[in-house]
């Protein structure tokens, strides 16, 4: 008891500065979220949830400090992709930065601007309160409640070109909610890019309904301001036959806590949730995955490499979860580190719950060091240590890659990374 | 292929008569579902310091002991029941419970074993167990020369005898009941009591701290290799009776001991509680191999009665190169909470785990094991297999740890669970840490019915669904099985047919 009464006063801590929208759509919604959210608080170290990653960054009222990051050396990611852009600043949306919001087979409204009918009202905090049991996501609900800024974006058909979330990091001391709703009806396709660091500290949540047959693809990168936070988490729900696909590259932070929350609700769906994390010195990141299989055929499918080095932590949470009569249900998972020195860690907690019989699911988990075979051969054939070392990280990183669907983007993908080890060769 | 057929009735016949064998042994599918009819002396029902008093008076302990007892007690006031694990199981009452019940016979310590009541000896020959000198243990008639296992008899609370005690006594080797050890050899139990699972490590041991009636000591000189192997034997048989038992086995210098445990409890329709407590510390160049065919009874179809097993088991590895096997067949318990432990502290020491645990009907399982590598260069290796069937639920629960300083350690992790039947649950639920990065972890789980081929194939070899069915498990529990004794590996490939039955159609 005394453990969820200091839950609660962190809660009422961290929310005493936030007002919470009384009017349009989403207010019964928010009003609902604040009262789950306060039967819960907000998560704390002893939390089995949070066994490897301290969430007191994340919950304090205050958002630690961190000093933006200027671009000089290289362009923002997605640069040369043709592509729907819109410009969060600090969190809020830049009007003079963004495209204008019309795009053909999608239809893309504010959360700041929308009245009080809307689409989304079936969707805003719905996945995401589903997304509490059988484990509590408090952050997630706090961001439901108190979220002011996002996007609201629905895909009637195949959408001409990707949508494009960048969010710029001006302030260090910016503290940030975002919380976006995307629903992909029956049929169409949507691909959202996201990139940018966003915020000194950054809470995120964003809602995916996939309608049958409807395809999504979301590719991000986490920018690279290393003092920043950051809580994320998706919430998706597939109809039959829907696809998504999600792969996020992060390359800096001193936290990053993932969450994707995956449901299956129709038969023969796909899912794959891929993630390439570099760190280096006091990076720790987190990847949480929660796949629910309550559909027969379904396939998932999570790929997580983390390559570390200098003390970086990586962490790995993920779990497939098949309901009774989830019935030939294709589960696979790998979470493998890459440990560049003797300092850094890996933990992991990869878990399977089946409740049908007739599946197929296994996990991997892996950690080790660089095969000093296999750099043995290269340098033998002439290739550098650096240069070899960096081709091996690579390689390890491909699977992860591999992913990524559009060879345009995965270049660039793969491009932020070799850089990334370059900038951090030998250190 | 002409050689197939011949190897396949082989087999096929094996498990057939085994289970024909048992099955028409007793009635009913739980073969050591009787009860034994012999006057106990009780304890009052409920557990308090007045009771912790009592069994330590009872087992002639020395003051010091019972100061450790209450306060084990002190701080088990104070703890809270664990419910992380995946299992659900009504509110156990703690003051509803003996705490300590003897046969009456046993009043006046019997001298040798011919004194003992032979009600009692009745019970044990009936589970197959020689408490006679020179006799074997049943099912390995077959070896080419007869081997020679002592054995431990725990009885509810209190140990009846132990066997070749002074065959034993000759190559040194301790083996007796740890009252009697706490009694005889002090200096021994004082200095490694607790010092592997400490008094207050977690809330069914600290039970057990405060209200242990018995169990076996174990003490192998160092450069000694035992003659024989070790066995205790567990019996649960009165009404409403908890079980504590204790074990502690030190394995010196160079030694190497075998040690095998068996279980087994009455048919009741009310749960009963067993809390037990094994403690293994080895030091340099020895090697411990601790067996485990756990079959307590596991309730009826609809999840009546039953026992609910907590037990913690660790091995601490204390000398380099120190070396412990923990293999565990579990298929009885209407609970299971187990997780032997390693604790790889010297370096180049090593862990092996190898399970088999099958869940059938109403019945829940939540093991698994934990291998701490602190040393350098030490091993680890786990091999699990759960098997389960009707509406059970069986969970692997893991940790592999790799300290800073356990530099080229190497862990490898199997876990695979087989499932029969739509209604039951397979869970897998490992943590890995690895915090340096010249040891490798490497981890890998499947979860995946009885392959319809296989199926197919047995059937079409004339087997009927049942015996297809036994064979697949048995094959896909091959790896453990091996790994067993023999006396254990053939009780324990009959009881996988068994636990199965009734879990197809």
């Amino acid at each position: 008891m005394a453990q969820l009464q200091a839950k609660q006063d962190a809660l009422s801590a961290r929310i005493a500065g936030l007002d919470l929208p009384k009017s349009g759509w989403s207010a019964p919604l928010r009003a609902e979220a604040l009262t789950r959210l306060s039967a819960m608080g907000l998560p704390g170290k002893r939390d089995e949830y949070w066994r490897y990653t301290d969430p007191t960054s994340l919950t304090v009222a205050e958002a630690p400090a961190a000093a933006p990051f200027t671009y000089s050396d290289e362009k923002m990611v997605f640069t040369d992709i043709d592509r729907l852009r819109i410009v969060f600043v600090d969190g809020v949306f830049d009007a003079a930065q963004s495209d204008d919001l019309a795009l053909a087979g999608v239809e893309i409204s504010l959360l700041a601007e929308a009245g009080d009918i809307h689409w989304a009202s079936d969707l805003y905090g719905v996945l995401e309160a589903r997304g509490q049991t059988p484990v509590q996501r408090p952050l997630a609900t706090l961001n439901t409640a108190f979220a002011t800024q996002g996007v609201l974006i629905r895909a009637t058909g195949k959408a001409a070109k990707p949508v494009s979330l960048i969010y710029l990091h001006k302030s260090e001391a910016s503290d940030v909610i975002l919380h976006h709703c995307i629903k992909v009806e029956a049929g169409a396709e949507l691909t959202v890019l996201e990139n940018g660091p966003a915020a000194a500290r950054f809470n995120k949540v964003m809602e995916v309904e996939i309608a049958e047959g409807g395809r999504f693809h979301h590719i991000r990168t986490q920018g690279r301001d290393h003092e920043r936070r950051a809580a994320t988490h998706i919430f998706a729900r597939l109809a039959a036959n829907a696809l998504f696909k999600s792969f996020t590259l992060t390359a800096n932070g001193r936290l990053t806590r993932n969450e994707a929350i995956i449901e299956f609700t129709g038969d023969d769906a796909v899912a794959h949730v891929a993630g390439a994390a570099v760190g280096d010195r006091d990076f720790h990141h987190d990847d949480t995955v929660f796949i629910t299989h309550d559909a027969e055929r379904c396939e998932s499918r999570q790929v997580f490499k983390k390559v570390l080095k200098n003390g970086a932590v990586g962490v790995f949470q993920g779990k497939i979860l098949v309901k009774a009569g989830a019935q030939k249900t294709d589960g696979y998972q790998i979470s493998q580190s890459l440990l560049l020195d003797d300092d850094s860690q890996f933990l992991a907690k990869p878990e399977l719950e089946i409740y049908a019989d007739d599946v197929v699911c296994s996990h991997g988990s892996t950690s080790g060091a660089i095969d000093e075979a296999a750099l043995f051969y290269l340098r033998s054939r002439g290739v550098p240590e650096r240069a070899a070392q960096s081709l091996l990280v690579l390689a390890f990183l491909a699977e992860a890659i591999a992913e990524i669907e559009g060879e345009t983007l995965a270049e660039d993908i793969r491009v932020r990374m070799e850089n990334w080890l370059t900038r951090h060769e030998g250190k | 292929m002409t050689a197939m057929p011949q190897l396949e009735t082989e087999v096929r016949e094996g498990v057939d008569r085994e289970t024909i064998e048992t099955v028409n042994a007793m009635a009913g599918k739980y073969k050591h579902g009787w009860e034994t009819e012999i006057e106990m002396d009780f304890a009052p029902k409920g557990v308090n310091e007045d009771i912790v008093r009592l069994i330590s008076a009872k087992n002639g302990e020395p003051e010091w002991m019972l100061e450790w007892r209450l306060a084990a007690f002190r701080r088990w006031v104070e703890m809270v029941e664990p419910d992380w694990a995946m299992l659900n199981y009504p509110a156990i009452d703690y003051q509803d419970i003996y705490y300590y019940a003897k046969p009456k016979s046993m009043e006046v310590k019997p001298k040798s074993l011919d004194e003992v009541d032979p009600k009692l000896l009745a019970t044990y020959e009936k589970l197959g167990i020689p408490l006679k000198e020179q006799m074997l243990l049943a099912g390995v008639e077959g070896a080419d020369e007869p081997r020679k296992v002592a054995v431990d008899a725990v009885f509810d609370s209190v140990s009846l005898g132990t066997t070749f005690q002074a065959e034993l006594a000759k190559a040194g080797v301790i083996f007796c009941s740890i009252s009697e050890a706490i009694r005889e050899h002090p200096e021994l139990v004082k200095k490694y009591l607790g010092s592997v699972v400490p008094q207050s490590d977690n809330f069914f041991a600290t039970l057990n701290s405060a209200v242990f009636s018995d169990g076996s000591f174990v003490y192998i000189p160092p450069g000694t290799r035992c003659p024989m192997e070790l066995s205790t034997y567990f019996r649960i048989n009165a009404e409403n009776t908890g079980q504590f038992e204790r074990t502690l086995i030190v394995c010196d210098k160079g030694a190497y001991v075998s040690y095998l445990e068996g279980c087994t409890a009455p048919k009741r329709d009310t749960n009963q509680l067993h809390a037990a407590v094994v403690e293994i510390v080895i030091m340099e160049d020895a090697e411990v191999k601790y067996s485990t065919v756990q079959n307590w009874y596991p309730g009826d179809e609809n999840g009546v009665g039953g026992i609910y097993n907590f037990v913690t088991k660790r091995a601490d590895c204390r000398g380099d190169r120190a070396k412990v096997m923990w293999t565990q067949v579990e298929t009885g318990s209407a609970i299971t909470w187990k997780y032997p432990s390693c604790i790889l502290r010297g370096d180049d020491s090593q862990g092996e785990f190898y399970s088999i645990a099958i869940a059938n009907n109403a019945q829940q399982a939540d093991t698994g094991t934990k291998m701490i590598h602190l040393g350098k260069r030490t091993k680890s290796r786990i091999v699990s297999k759960g098997i389960s069937a009707g509406r059970a639920q069986n969970t692997y629960r893991g940790l592999v740890t790799m300290h800073p300083k356990a530099k080229e350690s190497r862990n490898y992790t199997q876990c695979d669970s087989l499932l029969i039947g739509d209604k039951c649950g397979a869970h897998t639920v490992p943590y890995i840490e690895v915090k340096n990065n010249s040891s490798r972890v490497e981890h890998e789980a499947t979860t995946s019915k009885v392959d319809d081929d296989q199926l197919f194939y047995c059937r079409s070899r004339g087997m009927d669904e049942e015996e297809a069915v036994a064979l697949v498990v048995n094959g896909f529990c091959k790896e453990v099985l091996q790994s067993l004794p023999m006396e254990f590996a053939m009780e324990a490939q009959a009881l996988v047919a068994i636990s199965l039955e009734g879990s197809v159609g």
